[in-house]
């Protein structure tokens, strides 16, 4: 198949249009602006409505109105906007809605940077909104990934009635890779007999809402949710090993920083040390399981975190660990991106070489 | 035996939860009977919001989306984008929803001139979390966060929705009315009408503010609300057409 060169957040864009979006609400925000640009333009040529909203508060609300008719809808930020939508985010998942919402990452806390940064994972796996919700959230590492991603969001959300995140950052929202636009995963997708569409006289009235005034058809609620996330656990964790088996050194990265991992792997076996790379895919559900498994091989001496943060991710590996193995944690905030040979060294460090 | 009148099929059987003399109740009827006269029922789409209306969603037969606070105008918007043309769509909002904590929705909405009405419920408190001052609240009026009574040093004077956004070219048509007594209330349903006509024509944002009593946080009986309603409320939110800028076609 042929290759194209796309700047990350174009092909984060375009991969919404191929799955079937055609509504999107946004705000300007560096460093993921070129996707409302690129929406900007080509949703009005096939009939879709692209909207620049006042603001990401609004932004997430019109998601909700959009996504409570039934139709595919998606919105983009970047960090700080993001959080204006956690608001948002919470009514979707309490209501049930779809939806994909992209985070283009960048440095923080406050307004920080527009430099990459992977400091909203917190966020992104706990929920920055009120209350017990969870929203699947992959984590492309390369601008493939990302369209690849994006059209696989779509289809979870459909599938649970779930709002779906995909977590980049500004490294891959705005460096140019080869992307081919092979087919995904063909899934079976529900019907939305749910959806305001109007009841046409024909049914009784569809109601999109997350109150739930009494406290046992809350619980209720709550539970029926539950259920949901256990089964999105069960059948929707993702995550990728390289070079994983028989290693000495176990890396555990997302993102951009899983890349860096990959090319301190490569010093590190100049030196006679053999690394290897676990990456979550998704980083809620987070593959804790296979985590401890690839941690368990009597070869692995040290598990070594890599994050665009002081180390949030380091808390799901300890959870995923329990103690088994001994955890170091090399990270840059604020917009640095480690270098491999810093990677590198820490790795070393961990195993006393 | 003729039935000479019947509950609108507009809504449903559920039983409304609002304080004797509250004019919520009211207001429904109106919208509901202006969706059932209008045939569209089935083609309509609403917003609630969140405050005393907040369960409205249970209340009107159409179907519904309940919003978050202040964000029904945000909410409306996507709705309106993505369903097919004819579609009508309304919020339906009180005072502290829309002139608070949504003041950026409504006024951008209307900015866009967005094809949906907005019924605006305007009893100068905030009635669900027990009677704290609205920015509708008037100069004087004790509240439970302004126990002395507003003052505009302080808070600054009571906000007019009708005389901002009818400054908006996309708001097309602006009406304040109440429902105080019968030759109001045919005003009002009048209004109700027009807006969603005009919505119909896709004119732009239709925007009716109904002046309403909230007898239980003003404390006052209902007969005595309503006085005071007249007496102090109509005078600084006078009631008319504030923007009429399309014809009913």
């Amino acid at each position: 198949m042929e290759k194209e060169l796309w700047k990350g957040n174009e092909a984060i864009a375009e991969a919404a249009i191929r799955a079937g979006c055609k509504y999107f609400f946004g705000y300007p925000i560096t460093p993921q602006t070129e996707v409302p640009e690129y929406l900007s333009l080509h949703l009005p040529e096939i009939g879709g409505c692209f909207l620049q909203a006042e603001s990401e508060v609004a932004a997430i609300n019109m998601v909700y109105g959009a996504g409570g008719c039934g139709v595919r809808v998606m919105t983009s930020s970047s960090s700080p906007g993001i959080s204006l939508k956690q608001e948002g985010i919470t009514y979707l998942c309490g209501s049930e809605v779809p939806c994909v919402i992209i985070n283009v990452m960048r440095g923080g806390p406050g307004l920080g940077t527009i430099q990459p940064a992977q400091g909203d994972y917190y966020q992104a796996t706990r929920g920055g909104g009120n209350g017990d919700y969870r929203t699947p959230v992959l984590a492309p590492a390369n601008v493939q990934e990302a369209a690849d991603f994006v059209r696989m969001a779509f289809d979870i959300a459909d599938i649970y009635r779930n709002p779906v995140m995909v977590l980049a950052d500004g490294m891959i929202g705005q460096m140019m890779e080869a992307v081919e636009w092979h087919d995904i995963e063909k899934r079976e997708l529900p019907a939305k007999p749910w959806a305001t569409t109007g009841t046409q006289g024909k049914r009784e009235h569809n109601v999109i809402n997350s109150l739930y005034i009494q406290p046992e058809p809350c619980a209720e609620h709550n539970e029926k949710l539950e259920k949901k996330y256990k089964l999105i656990e069960e059948k929707e964790t993702r995550y990728e090993e390289i070079d994983a088996e028989g290693c000495e050194v176990l890396f555990t990265a997302y993102g951009t920083t899983s890349r860096v991992c990959r090319a301190a792997m490569k010093l590190l076996a100049d030196e006679g040390i053999k690394a290897g790379l676990f990456r979550p895919i998704t980083v809620w559900p987070f593959p804790y399981a296979q985590l401890k498994k690839a941690a368990a091989q009597n070869s692995v001496k040290a598990v070594v975190v890599a994050e665009l943060s002081l180390g949030q991710m380091i808390d799901d590996v300890k959870i995923a660990l329990e103690g088994s193995k001994p955890i170091s944690f090399i990270g840059k905030a604020g917009g640095l991106v480690p270098t491999p040979r810093e990677v590198a060294d820490a790795a070393k460090k961990a195993i006393g070489r | 035996m003729a039935i000479v009148y019947q509950k609108s099929k507009g809504l449903t059987d559920k039983e409304l939860h609002y304080c004797p003399g509250c004019t919520h109740g009211i207001v429904h009827k109106l919208v509901a009977e202006t969706l059932e006269e209008l045939g569209i029922i089935g083609t309509t789409i609403g917003v609630a919001p969140v405050g005393c209306s907040v369960f409205a969603y249970d209340y009107f037969s159409c179907d519904m989306h309940g919003a978050a606070h202040g964000r029904a105008p945000a909410v409306a918007t996507g709705i309106k984008r993505v369903s097919p043309p004819g579609t009508t769509v309304f919020t339906y909002q009180g005072d502290g929803d829309l002139a608070a904590i949504g003041t950026a929705e409504i006024v951008q909405a209307a900015m866009r001139g967005e094809k949906i009405t907005v019924i605006f419920i305007n009893n100068a408190i905030y009635g669900m979390t027990g009677g704290q001052m609205a920015p509708t609240t008037l100069i004087g009026q004790k509240t439970t966060t302004s126990p002395l009574g507003r003052t505009k040093e302080h808070a600054g004077m009571p906000i007019k929705m009708c005389e901002l956004l009818s400054t908006l070219d996309g708001c097309v048509y602006a009406e304040r009315v109440c429902v105080t007594d019968i030759p109001n209330l045919n005003k009002a349903k009048k209004a109700i009408r027009k807006a969603f006509e005009l919505q119909q024509q896709n004119a732009g944002l239709t925007f009716v503010e109904v002046l309403a009593a909230c007898p239980t946080n003003w404390g006052k009986p209902p007969i005595k609300a309503v006085e005071w309603l007249k007496e102090n409320m109509i005078p600084y939110y006078p009631l008319g057409v504030y923007k009429d800028s399309a014809e009913v076609k």
